[in-house]
């Protein structure tokens, strides 16, 4: 496995810093959750149990939605379940970094979230596994305190659009990919071409995303995106080990 | 919604979500991936990030819309390439939607 080169170790304090503006974002749409899950007919701590347990904001909204439009309970599952396929690439990506016994690499794998995943990544497919836990159990507690808010006022706290945290989330994803792009050929300057293949995987990524959209259930898109990385089976890239 | 059906229905998603994001870890954890392997994952950061950053400035129901998000989003951009810290690109592109929503609504 490379070493990082040069860089700082960073830490738990890292991760809970680099994720507070996440957290607040997380938090205002935890108590729309919790507003759309109650207004649903789920009661009260039917909601607050599910932000705990399944922890994925996405998957949450599409259960709660099809159960507010009336739909069956397995239905809900079906939709939650695929806008969660995406956390097995995801996952993948994180599980050599996670060297500790089985409850531990569960636990990691329970916090990891979209955004405690983006904040771990490192660049050169290194992920760091302080940051990933520190990072998910902000994102957890926001996300489970807004539902409380939700469930209990939501009524008086109002769409969380109105604020535009919702351009909150592709901006962070915009901050953390930038340096990604040219992370190849920063670290590893003999290696040239390195940081275009990245770029490259990031078009078609996005590309990928943006054409199914329209098309297929919310969730498939950015799991059929996960197979821009096969850009990385081409030859021509020299192993930087 | 019988408590019964709701119970099932938490179980279900809290149980299948752990599988989807722990089937990873589990069976690879800790080892390091063979060299081809890694080639891959190095490629999935971008990928998905990018993927990540397109589906949620344009993404609507089963729609692509041009709205509010991308001037908040184009706002962050020159905020990360004038090197603003996270937090400061992140507030921006809230602060710029937020307005241009309010003017705009």
């Amino acid at each position: 496995m490379p070493d990082p080169p040069d860089l700082p170790e960073r830490s738990y304090r890292d991760g809970a810093r680099a994720v507070i503006p996440l957290a607040i974002a997380v938090g205002g749409f935890g108590v729309s959750f919790g507003v759309l899950a109650r207004a649903a007919g789920m009661g009260t701590w039917a909601p607050i149990v599910m932000s705990m347990t399944t922890f994925a904001g996405s998957a949450q909204f599409a259960a709660v939605s099809v159960l507010g439009a009336g739909g069956a309970a397995a239905t809900a599952i079906v939709a939650a379940l695929l806008l969660n396929a995406r956390y097995l690439p995801l996952g993948v990506t994180v599980a050599p970094w996670l060297t500790g016994g089985l409850w531990s690499r569960l636990f990691h794998a329970h916090l990891m979230v979209d955004e405690s995943w983006a904040v771990a990544a490192e660049g050169e497919g290194r992920w760091n596994p302080k940051v990933l836990l520190a990072a998910g159990a902000g994102i957890w507690v926001a996300w489970v305190v807004g539902t409380v808010v939700g469930v209990a006022f939501g009524d008086l706290v109002g769409d969380p659009s109105r604020f535009g945290l919702d351009a909150a989330f592709p901006a962070l994803f915009l901050a953390l990919l930038v340096p990604q792009l040219g992370g190849s050929a920063r670290a590893f300057p003999s290696v040239t071409g390195g940081g275009g293949r990245s770029l490259a995987a990031a078009l078609l990524g996005a590309g990928i995303g943006l054409a199914l959209t329209p098309f297929t259930p919310a969730g498939v898109p950015i799991v059929a995106a996960s197979l821009a990385c096969l850009l990385g089976l081409l030859p021509g890239e020299r192993e930087p080990a | 919604m019988s408590t019964t059906i709701l119970v099932v229905m938490l179980g279900a998603t809290a149980l299948g979500t752990l599988a989807l994001k722990g089937a990873g870890p589990l069976l690879l954890g800790g080892r390091p991936l063979p060299a081809k392997a890694r080639s891959v994952v190095t490629l999935a950061g971008p990928a998905l990030l990018a993927a990540l950053v397109a589906i949620s400035t344009f993404a609507g129901s089963r729609s692509l819309v041009v709205d509010e998000r991308v001037v908040g989003v184009g706002a962050a951009a020159v905020a990360i390439r004038l090197r603003a810290p996270a937090l400061v690109v992140v507030v921006t592109a809230a602060f710029v939607t937020a307005v241009v929503r309010a003017a705009t609504g």
